[in-house]
């Protein structure tokens, strides 16, 4: 069966001669965390660092997905071969998930349209985008190295620029499209007025604005409130931590109107970043971000580890019988972990 | 609590000029509640379109969901076309299957087929089954 045990070099080296299956197999690999993710990151590790990064956020039903899409198909006619992850939320109760973000990326994902199945039947379809879509599995710090782990494998393939699609709740989404290049968050009519825009979060991350559904009643009145908490970022300085400008563009992704203008907004912050040096610091940023996300899932376990052992079984029932408090107790532990700070 | 196993990853998707989906997003929200994650094709597949998106996704099986009787030429050709791909996970057809055409399916590589009738308990089964039997 051909599910049998490759290697994981073996895996690295069919992906990198364009074979999806193997880089799908390899994405699974990194979904799961643990030694082969870790091999992964090694084998990676050189070829990293040309992609374009992309994060675009925004509440459920905004159009990101429908967006992604439109964004994708531009360049793969233009010749670029993006590759997208898209992070949906898994149920916390059975840790099921539905990914349906594929669907409103019809035509993107290789093979799918009648012309290019009547063009390249068979073995022979062409190398276009590659969509991914990747579950939360109920644990944030899994995503938060699982994510990164993705963007750099796309990377060393030499998939450019590699998208990452989120839902903007919670930190961890946060982090992980504000550690991307460019930060796309998309707004949409109907959403509430000027106070919920100036609620801190997403909005502080964006880089470039998106008022999608555009033909909407009400996009021109979001454009004006971003505009005005744009002007406020002025006064507060905000605007000169980031020295950029988010620009706001209108776009219709349903029909695909406005989408080129998206794009050219986040390739003119590419240069913005690469003029400015400040995609030096992002990559710094992510990088530290990244180091400490491994540091602390390492930590976690050796944490589990000693709530499990002995002397943590012991600690967790005095503190039951009101011997200890449970300060004292996590103290006596971190200093059998860790050493006396 | 770390130590059990990954979620299954199943792809769901109607093939060929089939307009009925209401029966496939049940079975989506069947297989989510069984703890699965599902990767939800839609209307109007191919079997090009399923088989880049099964080696995308690293799907553990394909749910196809059939309504217009193209079943006894698209499943086997589904089944072929994975084949070809060196991507030989199970194919499950649901939806309208008249009993006669259980067996020939079954014959042409089809893991199981599910009529209408089935549960939810037996739609989850029969994929937990179908992908057992498959590794």
């Amino acid at each position: 069966m051909s599910r049998a045990n490759r290697s994981v070099e073996e895996l690295y080296g069919e992906a990198k001669g364009g074979r999806r299956l193997a880089l799908g197999r390899l994405l699974t690999m990194v979904e799961r965390g643990g030694v082969d993710a870790e091999s992964i990151g090694e084998l990676a590790n050189p070829d990293v660092g040309k992609a374009h990064i992309v994060g675009i956020t925004g509440a459920p039903g905004a159009g990101k997905s429908t967006l992604t899409g439109q964004l994708v198909a531009l360049l793969t006619v233009a010749g670029r071969r993006p590759a997208v992850l898209a992070v949906d939320p898994s149920s916390p109760l059975t840790g099921g998930a539905i990914l349906g973000d594929r669907i409103r990326m019809d035509d993107i994902g290789g093979g799918s349209s009648s012309s290019e199945s009547a063009a390249g039947a068979g073995s022979a379809r062409p190398e276009t985008a590659f969509i991914r879509s990747m579950a939360t599995r109920g644990h944030s710090g899994g995503l938060a190295l699982a994510v990164p782990l993705a963007v750099r494998l796309f990377d060393a393939m030499g998939y450019d620029p590699v998208i990452i699609e989120t839902v903007g709740v919670g930190q961890v989404e946060v982090d992980v499209v504000g550690a991307a290049d460019t930060a796309v968050v998309v707004v949409t009519p109907g959403m509430g007025d000027a106070v919920q825009a100036n609620k801190a979060g997403l909005l502080e991350v964006a880089d470039v604005f998106v008022v999608n559904k555009a033909d909407r009643p009400g996009a021109n009145d979001v454009r004006r409130d971003l505009e005005l908490m744009l002007d406020l970022s002025h006064v507060t300085g905000q605007e000169e931590v980031g020295g950029h400008r988010p620009p706001i563009v209108m776009s219709t992704a349903l029909d695909g109107t406005g989408a080129d203008s998206v794009w050219a907004a986040v390739e003119e912050h590419l240069l913005f970043l690469n003029d400015s040096g400040r995609r030096l610091d992002r990559r710094h940023h992510r990088i530290r971000t990244e180091i400490r996300a491994l540091m602390e899932q390492a930590l976690g376990r050796r944490i589990d580890d000693a709530m499990n052992s002995t002397m943590g079984i012991d600690l967790v029932a005095q503190v039951e019988d009101g011997s200890r408090s449970p300060t004292a107790a996590s103290a006596q532990l971190l200093d059998r972990l860790l050493g006396p700070q | 609590m770390t130590d059990q196993p990954p979620p299954l990853r199943i792809v769901l998707a109607k093939l060929g000029l089939d307009g009925h989906d209401r029966g496939l997003k049940v079975v989506a929200r069947i297989l989510r509640d069984a703890g699965m994650e599902v990767i939800y094709l839609g209307l109007r597949q191919t079997t090009d379109s399923i088989v880049a998106a099964a080696e995308q996704e690293d799907a553990d099986a394909i749910g196809l969901s059939m309504h217009n009787a193209g079943h006894m030429t698209l499943g086997p050709n589904m089944v072929k076309a994975l084949a070809d791909a060196d991507l030989p996970i199970p194919v499950i057809i649901g939806g309208i299957v008249p009993d006669e055409d259980v067996a020939p399916l079954l014959e042409a590589g089809v893991a199981a087929v599910l009529g209408p009738g089935a549960s939810a308990e037996e739609v989850a089964n029969t994929v937990r089954n179908a992908v057992s039997a498959a590794v």
